[in-house]
């Protein structure tokens, strides 16, 4: 039997605020445990929380650039549970009335495009993180009232190919907002999968399991693979799906029962008495707006059609707002726009792989990037040297032209220059001589290796293969 | 005579002509309190070696404001840093705050001088001061019987004379009940008159501070230099301070009083009744008149209030959970264990009992039944006093039903209990201030209380009206014998 695979996406995403949402202590990651917080953010006894605008501007600024209706009025609602984590016992999230609704996010799967559609978007606190240490468990809040949006996605997603895209696009709209880094790794954003599946042409939705402890985009497509498997094979076999929580194992790669959820918990929501509503006036919806910079499809367009990039160029670069950022600033100082891209798409993603850097941590620039890809474009440089210029502008910076002179990396084109190079050749390698005579075309390219080698790669190879072909005529 | 027994401006124009210091005076509340506590049980905590080294410095450095050196009792669920703050309950009986509540900031720069902290009904929830979990006050009046609650601390301390003035907390009642019961001033601003940061929430949407005191002058001056938008609250309200003292003319001429039929119906007795209709006589003749109006749904207000603020209280004493600070259970096997553990033992019966009824009102299939109708309700109540104010300056009747009742007479009875607040309860629903001043003795012996109740952000004719019945009347002078 055929099934169709059903999937919703709840991903949060915390904001990059200076302060938490409801207190004054920094917002940031990585500091020494417990010393971001506040008696608020510990939940002490007879304190109250004060709204952040920014961070609801920020979720503003989110849910208008993924298509979200914004809410004229806005609520508060407690969220009771009880958890170390949680040091008020109570979320402050937003239930009935959250900042925006109704929106949705264009994906392209196989060349189709599709839209998904996103139920809601509401803001809350982040809980603080525990760490078990053999019998104990430590509670550390610096990460408690960090300001976080939830964003959920309506069951459109069809297939795990599908949500991965997803997961792409909303991460890179949401990144170029620049309300969050959108970090995986750091926590800064986190997905939960509900994933069922249907006959085709049921109408019905299946019952459906949710997948949590996805820590990459991978384990998400790859935890969802498994259980749209395994919801497959459970009902093929006769069997019945069971409304349940499931965690997906990295080492496996299969997915694991963590609870079987009897009904839905109850959090008693009820609206946080100690903060008053949000009104979002027209003017505030205006402000917001404004400050939305061009988002990845209208950038993605804009490549194409100004800058003649193919699509896949154009997509590949508009992923990343640092990446399309650096894109424009490069073609900007000079860089042929397809020459850059390749550039952007090819040494330089392979350069950070392999270092484990961010570009950030490099010293390649715009500038003497495009300075570099100049170089190459006038036949300066080869581009065998350009790869040495590279390494050495990304590594220590400084302008391309520089050391391209300073380290007398220039491109020999002179015929005279370069005869000497090639009699040198000849007169050493007598048997190439005779190999090629004989008709082995081979000789040719090892004759142009031991030239460029002599040449330190200064040779104009063109210019080698024309006069090599001239001269071993002559012998 | 007491010193205490003097207004603020006397005392503070006898610091001025040096027939007294501010080591005097705080000296004088730990001698009274040395004397009666015992007895009165007020105080759950002093704090006698600070209070006397700011004396010293209060005299040194001279005066501030009109409470500058003054001594001050404070409630226990309002956090006091470096003072032991145990909302007289078991949970947070080792709580020692690192942090000062908005309040108290605002009375240190005032320049009083905190003596300790005043028993209170566990986490305010009670009427009687008999659901503390160290101990029970008494009335000073008699001791047999309850000061009232949950303030009565904050109300036997001042009636006690071992201080002039103290604060307290009002939920559904808690100051003006207790300063009725007492024959002392209480009065519940408006909400969000004084800033709620650094109160022990019980039910946020009621909860408000303020000033019991033995006049009402006091009391105006107390409310003066506590009120004001606070940015660590948010619900606190940006009005303009007002001299609530400066407003006391004595004068209530034309004043026009709405007294509902419920506030003198079934339930009151009939001495309250009477002290009531006497208060009503003297106003008359201050040139004030009075007409009988309708409050509708305040039948209903002690049933919202039980569901809004147990819904309200189960969130806010969710936090109390052994894990970072407070009483924590021992030998607990798991985490559930040491929830369960911790807060079975740390909390008392009546907390208990409404932390049931909230987390049962709140819960899904109970919500719209219980807390949404509750809402519902509220809103009806707010609205019965918007229209009857619309025509009135203020509403008049008595704080309780009954005068104070004896010691362990009700404590096994709740609903009894809980119908005792079935005259301020309302006030609270509707946020509006309400005030209590003592209008006579029951044939017992034992103090009434007049409730005047006000526009939003009215205090100031509130506090008029209670001045000219005060000024034309002796009850206030009446001392109890300790």
């Amino acid at each position: 039997m055929q099934f169709e695979t059903v999937i919703g996406l709840e991903v949060h995403v915390e904001l990059k605020t200076n302060s938490k949402i409801f207190s004054s202590a920094p917002a940031h990651f990585g500091a020494e445990p417990n010393t971001n917080t506040t008696v608020i953010d510990l939940g002490y006894p007879g304190v109250l929380p004060v709204m952040n605008e920014k961070a609801v501007e920020y979720a503003m600024k989110a849910a208008m650039a993924i298509n979200c209706d914004i809410a004229e009025e806005s609520i508060w609602d407690r969220k009771n549970y009880f958890y170390p984590d949680n040091p008020k016992a109570y979320q402050v999230s937003q239930n009935d009335k959250p900042i925006g609704e109704h929106g949705w996010v264009e994906i392209e799967v196989n060349g189709e495009t599709k839209r998904i559609g996103i139920t809601r978007l509401h803001l809350e606190e982040d809980a603080g993180k525990l760490t078990h240490a053999g019998k104990h468990s430590l509670c550390d809040y610096n990460r408690q009232g960090t300001p976080l949006v939830e964003i959920v996605s309506e069951p459109d997603i069809r297939s795990p190919e599908e949500a991965y895209a997803f997961l792409e696009k909303l991460k890179a709209i949401i990144q170029y907002t620049e309300v969050s880094d959108c970090k995986m790794e750091e926590g800064s954003l986190r997905c939960d999968a509900n994933i069922s599946i249907r006959p085709f042409g049921q109408e019905e939705f299946g019952t459906r399991t949710e997948l949590k402890n996805l820590n990459s985009f991978n384990f998400v497509r790859k935890g969802l693979e498994y259980e749209e498997k395994r919801q497959a094979e459970v009902v093929s076999s006769g069997g019945k799906v069971e409304q349940e929580t499931r965690r997906f194992d990295e080492s496996t790669g299969k997915t694991i029962l963590m609870r079987v959820k009897e009904g839905s918990d109850d959090y008693r929501y009820f609206p946080e008495p100690d903060l008053l509503p949000v009104y979002i006036d027209d003017e505030w919806k205006e402000r917001v707006r404004s400050s939305i910079p061009e988002l990845p499809d209208a950038r993605k367009k804009r490549y194409m059609e100004e800058l003649g990039l193919p699509a896949h160029d154009a997509k590949v670069l508009t992923m990343s707002k640092e990446i399309a950022d650096f894109f424009e600033a490069t073609v900007e100082a000079g860089a042929a726009a397809k020459q850059a891209s390749n550039w952007l798409m090819g040494e330089v993603p392979a350069y950070l792989n392999a270092e484990s850097k961010e570009l950030a941590e490099t010293k390649l620039t715009p500038a003497n990037l495009a300075g570099m890809i100049k170089l190459l474009e006038e036949g300066t440089i080869s581009s065998k040297i350009a790869k040495t210029v590279f390494k050495e502008i990304i590594e220590n910076g400084g302008d391309a032209e520089a050391i391209v002179k300073e380290k007398g990396l220039v491109q020999i084109s002179d015929e005279s220059a370069l005869l000497k190079f090639v009699n040198d050749a000849l007169d050493a390698n007598p048997q190439s001589i005779a190999d090629f005579k004989e008709g082995k075309k081979k000789a040719i390219g090892f004759l142009v290796g031991q030239i460029m080698k002599a040449s330190k790669g200064q040779a104009n190879p063109q210019a080698i293969n024309k006069l090599l072909a001239e001269e071993i005529q002559k012998r | 005579m007491s010193i205490f027994d003097h207004k603020l401006k006397e005392i503070q124009s006898m610091i001025e002509k040096k027939e007294v210091s501010v080591p005097d005076l705080v000296d004088e509340s730990f001698k009274r309190i040395a004397a009666v506590d015992g007895d009165v049980k007020a105080f759950i905590t002093l704090d006698e070696e600070n209070a006397r080294k700011k004396a010293e410095v209060a005299q040194s450095s001279g005066k501030a404001s009109i409470l500058s050196g003054i001594p001050i009792g404070v409630k226990d669920n309002i956090v006091t840093k470096g003072i032991r703050t145990t909302a007289a309950s078991q949970i947070l009986h080792n709580f020692d705050p690192i942090y000062d509540a908005t309040v108290v900031n605002k009375l240190r720069e005032a320049g009083t001088i905190t003596i300790g902290k005043l028993n209170m009904d566990e986490f305010a929830m009670g009427s009687s001061t008999e659901n503390s979990s160290f101990q029970k006050t008494r009335n000073p009046w008699n001791l047999d019987h309850v000061p009232g609650g949950s303030s009565g601390g904050s109300a036997a301390s001042v009636a006690a004379g071992e201080v002039p003035f103290s604060l307290g907390s009002d939920t559904g009642g808690s100051i003006r009940q207790p300063a009725s019961f007492c024959g002392v001033v209480g009065m519940k601003p408006t909400y969000g008159r004084v800033s709620r940061f650094g109160l022990i929430a019980f039910a946020s949407s009621l909860d408000q501070i303020g000033p019991i005191t033995r006049n009402v002058e006091d009391n105006a001056h107390l409310l003066e230099a506590i009120v004001g938008v606070d940015p660590q609250d948010t619900t606190s309200a940006n009005v303009p301070g007002e001299h609530f003292a400066a407003s006391l003319t004595g004068d209530i001429k034309g004043l026009r009083i709405a007294v509902p039929k419920e506030y003198l119906g079934e339930g009151v007795t009939e001495e309250v009744k009477q002290s009531v209709l006497a208060a009503l006589k003297v106003l008359e003749g201050l040139g004030a008149t009075w007409e009988e109006v309708s409050l509708p749904h305040s039948k209903y207000g002690v049933a919202t209030y039980y569901l809004l603020a147990s819904s309200e209280a189960s969130s806010n004493l969710a936090r109390f959970d052994g894990i970072r600070y407070g009483y924590r259970a021992e030998g607990a096997e798991n985490l559930i264990d040491l929830y369960k553990k911790t807060r079975a033992e740390g909390f008392g019966d009546e907390v208990k009992r409404r932390i049931m009824l909230g987390t049962f009102a709140l819960s899904s299939g109970y919500y719209d039944a219980y807390y949404k109708k509750a809402q519902q309700v509220r809103t009806l109540i707010k609205k019965d006093f918007e229209d009857v104010l619309e025509n009135y300056d203020v509403i008049i009747g008595p704080t309780t039903p009954t005068p104070a009742f004896k010691i362990g007479e009700i404590i096994d009875d709740p609903l009894t209990m809980y119908a005792n607040d079935i005259l301020t309860i309302p006030v609270n629903l509707a946020g509006v201030p309400g005030i209590s001043v003592p209008c006579g003795f029951a044939e017992n012996g034992l103090p009434l209380g007049l409730q005047i109740i006000g526009h939003h952000f009215d205090e100031k004719t509130v506090y008029r009206v209670a001045h000219a019945y005060e000024q034309a009347t002796d009850f206030h002078k009446e001392k109890p014998e300790l």
